[in-house]
């Protein structure tokens, strides 16, 4: 029971992580109809905002301090950070050591300016071309949007810490009656996960009770109906491309603690959320997020050791599985819609 | 000739003739020059340049004539050198075995995959595909160990069986006793050519793949994976059935993969499971639409052009830059290394994504339309430039 | 018996009883016209036919024979060939190459690898396909991109592929949608002259009254999914239930 418990918390970041992607990856796909292969590098942008803000708050200069000496009795050399020096070295230090959560608002402006830029300069002129030519443009988009990355921040990973309160575990088992040290999970994966779970919420409310919302949904339904009204449509779009630019951004700017982001991290999460995309039903968005989550739980499941030693190599290949399989039986996947890219 | 009509037997003897003179083509600049670095003749170069044709007009076959974006070709191509390279681990260094192994292998796995893959359509065949290659990926890693070796790689170890292999036999991989690597190197003054043997029999083969290729898409079979591409319902209500047309198109395209795949164990006796990622898929994707999907020439144009920059511009640093530009005045000079230097040497790959997305925006047809686009320019200017005929004499190429 | 016989034919869609107990007879050689007001299930109907849906009870006899649970190119194999409201070609292909498509799949079946035989090398079937452009008189756009083409010149080029593949029913949905009366014109006359040089039974599907009027032997009106009368056109026209089931409402 125990280890059940542990497995599909341990899948629930991933998991997280899938939804979050996915979820945008349909957004754009139900609202534009276009299969955008970039999405992943949005989340690793996403991640590489963290990087970043981390790197300007940590930005300092040095002064000797003649009162010390080092061990060669020269002056020491003090390293400052301008924001330490600005608001006081506790309140400098706090505000570092935060900069993961704070690139949140670093982020949600980059990342929507990124996505109406990518909308209206690219994506914009292929909504009337074949779904092929969507697929090779905005890969070729990833590619570049990945090595630029790689150009300024390097092939390597780059460790971003999560603020120091969330660096620890929390003994979950204990709070459930089991024994302790049974069940553990970092805090700062519970707060990915109830972040994700919060996004999710103000996406799909906002869809539900906002005119804006309602429009959108309704032109995910019939796109050409919508038109007629006399409604702005692509304009409303270009916003939503925007707002699901931003939900794969955060789901990096998160990520970035529970992994060291690097340039190929967008790509491993592209193929990946495809493909719960695929499984959840193409165009259905409760589809996106419950495939996600039952993905990356199903993931978590199959990498146990019991399981391994039953079917050896199944961690590896059992999300591609599921979704060969869904594919064959359920062509609509789980939740989707009849008629989608069906030709 | 060959039953080819006059075109296409144009096509192919220029092809024939290119490949065959290569080593020259090539190697246009002395050795020991300044522009010696934009040579491309070496051995292991123009085997890629063949092996990747190879594997691109494959390609080629399935998306190009039914439209179907398979994005896990590199599966078939990494079957076809594990079969090789267990060819010379159980019998000898000979290619012939190991080739003829490495084709049917992945023919076999392009059946099965292509069986299941084949049901859906669209968007769906390529998540499918994807999922098979990646699957097939991860599995080299790790369960199959025992046949992939894993992480290290499948290669000859001197314990191996080799059932075959005579005292007198080569331990180099070998056309029954003519060794791959063997190259016969032609000075002329400062020139200096590489006619290497691993390279003649590659191109052989992509001289017949090429040939194979031209013969399908001139065939009725060719005429209905076209069919299958424009209008699959008119298809169904003419009497056709579209599933085996497509199987087999990419059980041959598979093939053509997986050919490849022997010839690049052949030159090389290792396989390695990256090259079953879904990144060497995208790269014949890449090749292909470069070069023109659809197109006859297109996909081993894109093969080409995508192995020789990548070969150059890795080879380009910011002391060739310097030298490039040395005769600007030094702010300037440094200006224009600083605006260049992003897209060499490691940045080959920011060049080609660019480079990639400006053919899909503006160049639908690839270097072939472009080429196209480019004689019909001429052509129009031509008639209205009369007077000024000597001027616009120069080759159209 | 009629070549094509339809028998208690039932299909529901959700709540919606979209035919509802079709009974159909179609004689051999004969032009049969079924109408009906727009939902009346024609196209239902028709799709029942070809194997695009596959009818909740009845049976669909062609020639002796179930069609029913068959995939369309089996159907199609058995001598149905169908002619769409919007016309279904190969637009990326010319006109030659669309004509000789139905050729192949006369001569080899629904599935042949002939990979390696050039087109040129097959005369029969190259000679038969220019043979029918010249029938349909479209001998002159012979390597035209078929899309570039005209929607009535789209039209002829799908009935010529129909005719190569020498069926023996024809089915025929709304053929004149969307044209200008001369191509509506043309039609009538094509097919009037398909029905007297040709082996062929044809059922057709047509709002236009006029085109009803002068081909068909034998009309059945359909509404509401079930047949309301067969008849010869003459009586159909003085029929008062058809009236109020149909000419009434377009008036």
């Amino acid at each position: 029971m125990d280890a059940i418990i542990l497995q599909i918390l341990n899948g629930l970041d991933k998991g997280s992580a899938y939804a979050l992607i996915a979820l945008g990856l349909t957004l754009i796909f139900g609202t534009l109809g276009v299969v955008n292969f970039a999405h992943g590098a949005l989340f690793m942008i996403g991640a590489f905002c963290a990087v970043t803000l981390n790197k300007i708050l940590t930005l300092g200069y040095i002064t000797i301090d003649e009162t010390q000496k080092d061990f060669l009795g020269n002056p020491l050399k003090v390293e400052n950070t301008y924001v330490e020096t600005w608001f006081g070295p506790e309140l400098g230090a706090a505000i570092i050591d935060w900069s993961v959560p704070l690139a949140i608002l670093f982020a949600i402006p980059v990342m929507v300016a990124i996505g109406f830029i990518m909308e209206r300069g690219l994506i914009k002129h292929f909504y009337n071309r074949p779904h092929a030519d969507q697929i090779l443009v905005t890969f070729g988009l990833a590619i570049v949007l990945q090595e630029i990355i790689k150009y300024f921040y390097g092939a390597n990973p780059i460790p971003t810490g999560a603020p120091e309160v969330f660096r620890g575990s929390l003994d979950f088992g204990v709070l459930l009656g089991f024994d302790p040290n049974v069940i553990i999970y970092p805090y700062w994966r519970l707060v990915y996960f109830l972040f994700a779970a919060a996004i999710i919420g103000a996406v799909f409310a906002f869809l539900q009770f906002t005119t804006f919302g309602m429009v959108v949904r309704a032109g995910m339904a019939d796109r050409e109906t919508v038109g007629l009204l006399g409604i702005n449509i692509d304009r409303r779009f270009t916003i939503m491309f925007g707002i699901a630019a931003a939900v794969a951004g955060l789901a990096g700017v998160m990520y970035a603690p529970i992994n060291s982001p690097n340039y190929h991290m967008g790509m491993d999460f592209l193929v990946l959320s495809f493909v719960v995309v695929v499984v959840g039903g193409m165009g259905s968005l409760p589809g996106a997020v419950l495939a996600g989550f039952l993905l990356g739980i199903l993931e978590s499941f199959a990498s146990m050791n019991e399981v391994k030693s039953l079917l050896p190599g199944i961690d590896q290949i059992i999300i591609y599985l599921v979704a060969i399989i869904i594919l064959l039986t359920r062509p609509r996947g789980l939740m989707g819609r009849k008629g989608v890219m069906e030709e | 000739m060959l039953g080819l009509d006059k075109r296409d037997a144009t096509l192919l003897i220029i092809v024939t003739l290119l490949t065959m003179f290569a080593p020259f083509i090539l190697n246009p600049f002395p050795e020991g020059s300044a522009m010696a670095q934009f040579n491309a003749g070496y051995p292991d170069l123009m085997q890629r340049f063949v092996i990747f044709g190879i594997f691109a007009v494959g390609f080629n076959i399935l998306f190009g004539l039914t439209g179907y974006l398979s994005f896990g070709h590199a599966a078939f191509l990494g079957v076809g050198s594990y079969s090789a390279v267990w060819m010379f681990k159980l019998l000898s260094m000979n290619v012939v075995p190991a080739i003829i192994l490495a084709v049917i292998v992945s023919g076999l796995f392009a059946l099965v995959i292509g069986y299941v893959s084949l049901r859906r359509s669209g968007i769906y065949f390529s998540i499918l595909t994807l999922a098979f290659a990646q699957m097939s990926f991860a599995l080299a890693y790790s369960v199959l160990t025992p046949i992939t070796n894993g992480e290290t790689g499948l290669q000859v170890y001197n314990d191996d069986p080799q059932y075959l292999m005579g005292p007198d036999s080569p331990t180099v991989t070998n056309l029954f006793g003519l060794e791959m690597r063997s190259t016969y190197t032609l000075d002329m003054g400062p020139w200096s050519f590489d006619f290497n043997a691993g390279y003649y029999m590659c191109a052989l083969f992509m001289l017949a793949a090429v040939y194979l290729s031209i013969r399908i898409f001139r065939s009725p079979f060719g005429l209905m994976l076209k069919a299958v591409k424009s209008n699959q319902q008119r298809m169904n209500f003419t009497g056709l059935n579209t599933r085996p047309y497509t199987l087999a198109a990419f059980v041959i395209s598979g093939m053509y993969a997986g050919l490849a795949g022997g010839l690049m164990a052949s030159m090389d006796p290792l396989a390695g499971a990256e090259r079953m990622q879904w990144t060497a898929s995208g790269e014949v994707v890449l090749m292909t639409i470069l070069g023109g999907a659809g197109t006859l020439i297109g996909p081993i144009l894109g093969a080409g052009f995508i192995k020789y920059f990548e070969n150059i511009f890795s080879k380009i640093n910011d002391s060739v830059l310097h030298q490039w530009f040395a005769f600007m005045p030094d702010g300037l000079e440094d200006f224009m290394v600083f605006i260049i230097h992003p897209f060499i040497g490691k940045g080959w790959h920011l060049t080609l994504g660019i480079l990639f997305m400006l053919v899909v925006i503006f160049l639908p047809g690839g270097l072939v339309e472009g080429g196209q686009r480019i004689a019909a320019w001429l052509r129009s200017k031509t008639p209205g430039a009369k007077d000024e005929t000597t001027k616009s004499t120069e080759p159209a190429e | 018996m009629g070549i094509l016989e339809v028998k208690g034919v039932n299909k529901r869609f959700g709540g919606l009883q979209a035919l509802g107990n079709v009974n159909l007879s179609v004689k051999e050689n004969t032009v049969h016209a079924i109408i009906g007001p727009n939902g009346a299930g024609k196209s239902t109907l028709l799709n029942c036919l070809v194997g695009k849906l596959i009818p909740d009870t009845g049976s669909v006899m062609f020639d002796g024979q179930s069609v029913l649970g068959r995939a369309p190119y089996e159907i199609n194999q058995m001598g149905i060939s169908r002619v769409f409201q919007t016309p279904e070609i190969f637009g990326d292909l010319t006109v030659m190459e669309n004509m000789m498509i139905p050729c192949f799949a006369k001569r080899d079946g629904a599935f042949e690898l002939n990979a390696i035989t050039s087109i040129p090398s097959q005369k029969d079937v190259v000679e038969k396909a220019e043979a029918m452009l010249v029938d349909m008189k479209m001998i002159d756009k012979r390597d035209m991109h078929a899309a570039a083409m005209s929607r009535g010149d789209k039209r002829r080029l799908e009935i010529g592929m129909c005719l190569s593949q020498e069926p023996r029913l024809l089915l025929l949905d709304e053929p004149t949608a969307g044209m200008a009366r001369a191509d509506t014109n043309n039609t009538i006359d094509l097919l009037k002259q398909i029905k007297e040089d040709r082996d062929i039974t044809i059922a057709i599907i047509e709002h236009d009254m006029h085109v009803v009027f002068s081909l068909a032997d034998r009309i059945t009106v359909l509404a509401q999914g079930t047949p309301l009368v067969e008849d010869d056109p003459q009586n159909i026209k003085g029929n008062p239930k058809v009236r109020e089931a149909y000419l009434g409402e377009s008036a």
